[in-house]
């Protein structure tokens, strides 16, 4: 039986489930193929919108989007895509974000002391702005090598916050094996079976000297976060937050089972394979190839989005000889020489991270020529070059933006 | 003012590790001083291979002779150093066949174990090794850590009463009426192991006698004092694989040439190198061309490299010598054996001797000639005991097992520290509980960096080196903060910073040469943890800026978060009004 939809969403990441949810909300019936677990997983959860522009620290992302050069994914789509795509995502996450009732950046401190400008926060995170005034006591866990609270407190009054901070290590209950992943944390604490969450607070009871707010490396809970968060609150009689961490990242699982059942809910289906091929008429796409036990099956839709991450998500890939868009074979601009894809300054103006394909105003990708790469393709998320999103904080923000505009134009031609 | 010393030793690579411990072990007062970490210079930037000797065997047999000599010395003193990988000297259809024969006769002539195999034995043994291999020569090669060698005999060293002093760079020699006294040492954060914060300071370190150890460097040496020292300087480039495509040492059986070597070496191999004459030993070009030349002249021995995924390169400088006079052209066509250079003799300057040229493999055997010499003009009669004593770490092999025992760690985590770390490994992994595993890709835990951050102050390249925590497929993208953080509370935020972007940088030099396929999306993943998690290059301790902080967000205006706590992610519709 043909498979055949109105939307064929390529990449599970935030552009592609946010170009899901834009076409189905359209009226479009969706379909999204992602062949691996999103990449949420690797980022720290925080939206960023747009932090620093020409290397100064933006307070108002929103008033800086104009002057953005023209092949900026944000000037493509334009600033209400931006809100459109930050509006997606509020109804998505509801309760469990925070943000959204300013224009302003907030100031989150980061697992290494640093603090980060972001737009939208996991509401485990809320108490632990930098611009709150309020004293603050990090916990850190003697096994958990990747926080170290006394480190990361000193490093936040290096970096002058207004507000006096401390650091303390204990030991979590019940001793988790020397090399335990994050996760057997959060698992300990959602289950609370030894009363994890009640010995954790008594044993963070005996450093903490009343501070208003107790923050915690972001492992607190992956079922239940809310609850672990008021068992301690109530405890130690303190805001209790969390700081967001790599790799895997707590706030970033949870975020992915929100967008998870926010695709249940508009009725998208989600295929977990790869695609290996297209087929086209001409200039029509007209099926995405699938591989499925080994065989190839077509796909087929109306529009498709091409939403398949940028170099970690591999959405772009590379050899020695060049930098290619793998599965509908964009061009991707890049230098012929592979030692001009960097620069020696590791915080320098690095064009790898801005490799992607070249989009019009309406996300179709172009080839080297300028000419529409496929009448009914669209790209959104990293995939689509020209953005430094490490560099100027712009992470999830470029995809809330360009998966909304790209979704939402594949959604209406359908109709 | 200045400090005393019988002898002083320039550079801490093999030579100068080699010399201070055969000069403790006899009793004498000895310092050594180097420039950077231990290794710095050439020792710590070679492939790791321990000869048998095989690759001279045509060419220069009193080098093959010497090479399956030490090798067999080195697998007693210095097991945990050595990894008993064996080697193949590889032919490909279009390879001499002559000069096969005439490697297995030069083998058999300087005491080389060698063995031949058919193209299909040797398949066997190697699954990866090209189709149409021929057939190989089997010989004793190994692999072997050069930081962990030298680390073990500079401890030896100090176990007697040696004094080694890193990130000293001579910056004089001490000259009186014609006389080497001594040398004027720039210490770059006070005496003793590198700390940051604390300011440099200078040294006048007077001696009976100065051994210029300093390879490469040599004649940088030589020159405070106008002695003429004429190393040539050679670069190669090693490219380092995220795996082993090899368990063996395979080499190219032909004459000579570039790219015709693959080492494993740990959880890695790497595959060298070139061979090019440079002018300054620190400043020469790092060039493309020669990655990929390693990588597609080796995949004709191994064609899985071609596709395989390279995590970095590095290059070293050979510091190859010849007599004055001798006018070799090609750096490949210089020798490889070392020379002793009085200067009493040569120059009519008494008071230092320069050893140059020679290997990593018979460094113990040049450092007891050295050392011999200087007893000599000393009139110290101790003899040497450096080819029967172990080294500290390789003295009890059965103790690994017991400690792996004992320290419930995860059985690979404990066997890669016990690895490292030979019979030290029960004492320093006693040292730590909990002991949680810092950095995931090389298996290294807090008690590891805790014991190297006790040699090596905050000098996080000196820990890598010595635990090799971030020098697996991440680079140290994922565990260098966690490194960092290891110096903290005892050195304090700004040290630990400081320590932290030193390392990233350092890090980040090498991957440099490996920017395409999964190590591209790598370093874009690295990128992001630093740049967005982490926010290293907008922090405002790092870029000394100052932050209106209310003009941000302060969480005023949200709603009341303990009001709407009670709702979790999975308890609840949440709120999708679209």
């Amino acid at each position: 039986m043909a498979i055949e939809d109105d939307v064929l969403v390529v990449g599970g990441g935030v552009a592609g489930m946010t170009a899901a949810l834009a076409a189905a909300e359209a009226g479009a019936s969706v379909r999204l193929v992602t062949k691996s677990q999103s990449t949420l997983r690797h980022a720290s959860g925080l939206v960023d919108v747009l932090g620093y522009a020409d290397g100064d620290l933006l307070a108002d992302p929103f008033a800086a989007l104009d002057d953005l050069p023209a092949d900026h994914p944000y000037a493509k789509v334009g600033v209400e895509a931006v809100r459109d795509g930050l509006a997606r995502f509020d109804a998505v996450t509801g309760e469990r974000y925070r943000g959204g009732h300013t224009d302003r950046n907030a100031l989150l401190p980061t697992h290494g002391g640093a603090v980060k400008p972001t737009a939208r926060y996991p509401a485990s995170a809320a108490a632990g702005l930098a611009s709150d005034e309020r004293d603050a006591l990090l916990v850190g866990f003697e096994t958990l090598s990747d926080f170290d609270a006394p480190l990361a407190a000193d490093h936040l009054r290096a970096a002058d916050v207004p507000f006096d901070v401390r650091g303390a290590t204990v030991s979590f209950p019940g001793t988790p094996r020397a090399d335990a992943k994050v996760t057997r944390y959060a698992h300990a604490l959602d289950g609370n079976d030894d009363e994890e969450r009640e010995r954790l607070a008594a044993r963070v009871a005996r450093v903490h000297d009343g501070e208003p707010r107790v923050g915690f490396p972001a492992v607190l809970g992956e079922a239940h976060p809310g609850d672990v968060r008021a068992t301690l609150a109530d405890a130690l009689d303190a805001d209790v937050f969390e700081v967001p961490m790599g790799p895997p990242s707590l706030p970033g699982i949870r975020l992915e089972a929100d967008y998870e059942r926010a695709l249940r809910e508009a009725g998208v289906n989600v295929v977990r394979r790869p695609v290996v091929d297209y087929e086209a008429d001409g200039e029509h796409l007209t099926a995405a190839v699938v591989e499925r036990n080994g065989q190839h099956v077509p796909h087929h839709a109306e529009s498709f989005v091409l939403a398949t991450g940028g170099l970690v998500g591999e959405g772009i890939d590379s050899d020695r000889g060049g930098v290619r868009e793998p599965v509908f074979d964009c061009h991707v601009p890049h230098p012929a020489d592979r030692y001009d894809w960097f620069v020696d300054e590791r915080f320098g103006e690095q064009p790898y991270p801005r490799f992607g394909v070249v989009v019009d105003d309406d996300l179709r990708p172009r080839d080297a020529e300028g000419r529409i790469e496929f009448e009914n393709l669209r790209a959104a998320g990293s995939v689509v070059g020209g953005a430094d999103f490490a560099a100027e904080c712009s992470g999830m923000g470029v995809s809330l933006a360009t998966g909304d505009a790209a979704g939402s134009a594949a959604g209406a031609d359908t109709q | 003012m200045g400090t005393r010393t019988e002898v002083l030793v320039i550079g801490g690579g093999s030579t100068g590790c080699g010399v201070v411990r055969d000069l403790a072990r006899r009793g004498v007062d000895v310092t050594l001083v180097e420039k950077g970490n231990l290794t710095n210079g050439t020792t710590g930037r070679m492939h790791g291979l321990l000869h048998s000797g095989g690759r001279y065997a045509v060419s220069d047999q009193a080098s093959a002779r010497e090479c399956i000599e030490e090798n067999r010395v080195l697998r007693d003193i210095a097991g945990h150093c050595v990894e008993e990988t064996g080697g193949l000297f590889v032919k490909r259809p279009e390879d001499d066949e002559a000069y096969f024969q005439e490697k297995l006769q030069g083998c058999r002539d300087c005491d080389i174990p060698a063995e031949v195999l058919t193209g299909a034995e040797a398949r066997e043994r190697e699954p990866y090794l090209a189709h149409d291999v021929e057939k190989a020569i089997a010989v004793p090669d190994a692999a072997i850590d050069p930081f962990r060698l030298c680390v073990a005999n500079a401890v030896d060293a100090e176990d007697h009463g040696a004094r080694i002093e890193t990130h000293a760079e001579v910056t004089d020699l001490i000259v009186e009426a014609g006389e080497i006294v001594g040398a004027t040492v720039r210490h770059e954060s006070g005496k003793g192991p590198r700390e940051h914060g604390i300011p440099g300071e200078t040294e006048d370190i007077y001696a009976d006698h100065v051994v210029n150890a300093a390879g490469a460097w040599a004649g940088r040496i030589g020159d405070f004092a106008d002695l003429d020292v004429a190393v040539r300087p050679s670069k190669g480039v090693m490219t380092v694989m995220n795996t082993r495509q090899v368990d063996t040492v395979v080499n190219r059986c032909r004459p000579k040439g570039d790219a015709d070597i693959v080492v494993p070496h740990e959880t890695a191999c790497i595959l060298g190198t070139t061979d090019e004459e440079v002018g300054d030993p620190e400043d020469y070009p790092e060039e493309e061309w020669e990655v990929d030349l390693v990588i597609d002249t080796l995949s004709e021995l191994v064609p899985i490299l071609q596709e395989a995924r390279t995590i970095r390169s590095f290059w070293g400088v050979r510091p190859l010598y010849e007599p004055p006079g001798t006018g070799t052209q090609d750096p490949t066509d210089i020798t490889r054996d070392y020379f002793t250079l009085d200067h009493a003799e040569r120059d009519g300057v008494p008071g230092m001797t320069s050893i140059v040229g020679g290997k990593l493999t018979t460094y113990r055997m040049m450092a007891e000639s050295i050392t011999d010499h200087v007893c000599e003009k000393l009139g110290v009669e101790a003899a040497c005991d450096t080819a029967d004593v172990p080294l500290p770490g390789s003295e009890r092999p059965g103790d690994i097992e017991a400690a792996m025992e004992r320290f419930g760690l995860r059985s690979p985590v404990a066997r890669r520290s016990a690895q490292r770390l030979g019979s030290r490994t029960e004492d320093v992994l006693a040292s730590c509980d909990p002991n949680p595993v810092v950095c995931s890709c090389e298996g290294v835990t807090r008690a590891e960096v805790q014991d190297a951050i006790d040699q090596a102050g905050t000098d996080l390249n000196a820990v890598r080196l010595r635990t090799r925590a971030s020098m697996g497929n991440c680079q140290g993208g994922r565990c260098a903060h966690r490194m960092a953080a290891e110096l903290h509370p005892e050195h304090d935020e700004a040290s630990a910073r400081a320590a932290l972007d030193e390392l990233r940088a350092e890090r980040w030099k090498g991957q440099r040469h490996a920017l395409w396929g999964e190590q591209l999306s790598q370093a874009m993943l690295n990128h992001a943890l630093h740049g967005a998690t982490l926010n290293e290059d907008g922090d405002p301790a790092r870029t000394n800026t100052t932050v209106a902080w209310d003009a941000f967000d302060d969480g005023a205006g949200a709603e009341d978060e303990n009001a709407t706590e009670a709702t979790d992610a999975s308890d609840t519709e949440g709120a999708h009004g679209d």
